[in-house]
């Protein structure tokens, strides 16, 4: 099955999105938190574009499940809005490959809104609003901040 | 579908299932996960040994502010340490000066109530636990603490601090659980006015400083300054707990209820920790059984 040799970069996937959920759980003081954009689902799509075999839907998902316990949030919330996300950016990493990063990040913004309309709705099918109207900030932010990340993720391995 | 499909199906030909049929599978599992989640039942089980599995990045998520606070504990000057000395002994001869008469008052008490022996304290044991992670803003007011299910914590059980109620048991895990503060926009708690004796409910608002009582008539006797403690009701907290002080009460002409803000008396935001209690089930201050429920309603102290 595995015909051509090349090396995922697993560890590098690992390491980087052990440290986004870092980030995002991270406590921080009053208002921060609820800007604080969806540092998983940036590292997500990096990997998703760049390797999208190292993490495939999985590791999305259980990184997204994993925000879920740990904010204690609805189960798989989470982790179905980044696995779409990953999904998505996964579907069209050929075509976002050939973009800059600030082109790209047009594409992050509308990805990171899809993210965050989805545990919205979740939120609400189960009745817990658990943020505030904030949270539209979020994909902005994020979008702003995905170059740098992008950057940053980039070192973690050589690209093919 | 199609136009996400056909680019990838076709560079990865050959390498298991496509991007789109993994993707569905998952979507699958996390509505279902999400399904049981709200229905609870056996994902409950599931959950605790999750709770388990993040503990370690808990842990790790909260070194940077521990190891702030332990090279601020180190590095204290003889000073600071002698007035925290100082501070503690004057607030302990304070604690005794209240409690020197509690053993005569408990006898008085017992003898008023026809009761042979003196009844021991409604909280039968206790567990100190310490504060791991702190989560306030105004859409939750949780505290993540380091006791969990293997400690004996059970879900729904009363916690709080020397100064008063800090909130309840919300989810167990084998090592930490985690508390919902009486100041969360979604907890509730039955409470009563020590002085007047009229019961309401207290409900969380979002700011750690601030619960609010909107079910109060407004003939009801509440004023400023009033204590209020657990009433006993809602099976989760003992009778007679501090939970908050009066603050501000609006009576409004225009509106049947008055509009009542407490202060809350457990310092959320300083303590480090925290105690689980647990009561004594046979005790009259115990939380009420629903038989008693059925039969207890407010009665207003003061017609207009």
């Amino acid at each position: 099955m595995m015909n051509f040799a090349r090396r995922e970069p697993r560890w590098a996937v690992t390491f980087t999105l052990l440290l986004a959920l870092i980030a995002q759980v991270v406590p921080l003081p009053d208002w921060m938190p609820d800007i604080r954009p969806s540092f998983i689902a940036l590292v997500i799509i990096y990997w998703s574009i760049y390797a999208p075999h190292a993490g495939g839907i999985f590791a999305p998902w259980l990184a997204g499940l994993a925000l879920d316990v740990f904010k204690g949030e609805v189960l798989a919330q989470n982790a179905l809005a980044i696995a779409l996300v990953a999904y998505i950016a996964m579907s069209l990493h050929q075509r976002l490959r050939n973009q800059t990063l600030v082109q790209q990040s047009l594409f992050v913004f509308a990805v990171l809104t899809l993210n965050e309309f989805v545990v919205w709705g979740i939120e609400g099918w189960s009745g817990h609003s658990m943020a505030s109207s904030w949270r539209w900030l979020q994909p902005m932010i994020g979008a702003m901040l995905w170059p740098f990340i992008a950057l940053l993720v980039g070192r973690t391995h050589t690209r093919s | 579908m199609a136009v996400f499909g056909t680019a990838t199906n076709r560079s990865f030909g050959g390498r298991g299932p496509s991007f789109g049929f993994r993707f569905f599978c998952y979507a699958l599992l996390s509505v279902v996960l999400m399904f049981y989640d709200q229905k609870g039942g056996w994902l409950d089980t599931a959950r605790y040994g999750l709770q388990a599995a993040i503990y370690p990045l808990q842990l790790a998520v909260n070194s940077p502010s521990a190891a702030w606070r332990w090279l601020e504990e180190s590095f204290t000057t003889r000073e600071t340490l002698r007035a925290e000395v100082d501070r503690l002994r004057e607030n302990l001869r304070n604690q005794q000066l209240i409690t020197l008469r509690q053993a005569a008052l408990e006898k008085e008490n017992a003898t008023l109530r026809n009761l042979d022996s003196m009844l021991p304290n409604v909280i039968e044991k206790r567990l100190v636990g310490e504060v791991i992670n702190l989560e306030v803003s105004t859409l939750r007011q949780r505290l993540l603490v380091n006791r969990g299910g293997t400690h004996g914590v059970f879900k729904a059980q009363a916690v709080v601090t020397g100064d008063g109620v800090l909130g309840q048991v919300f989810r167990v895990g084998p090592f930490s659980s985690e508390i919902i503060l009486i100041t969360d926009a979604e907890h509730a708690l039955p409470v009563q006015d020590v002085r007047s004796g009229v019961r309401t409910i207290a409900l969380g608002t979002g700011r750690s400083t601030s619960l609010e009582l909107p079910y109060v008539p407004q003939n009801y006797d509440v004023k400023v300054g009033d204590l209020l403690v657990t009433s006993g009701l809602g099976r989760v907290f003992p009778f007679g707990l501090p939970v908050a002080r009066v603050t501000k009460v609006v009576r409004d002409p225009a509106q049947p209820l008055a509009q009542i803000h407490a202060v809350p008396l457990a310092g959320i935001e300083n303590d480090r920790e925290v105690l689980f209690i647990w009561e004594r089930a046979d005790h009259p201050a115990a939380t009420a059984s629903p038989e008693a429920l059925a039969v207890e309603a407010p009665v207003p102290a003061v017609t207009r």
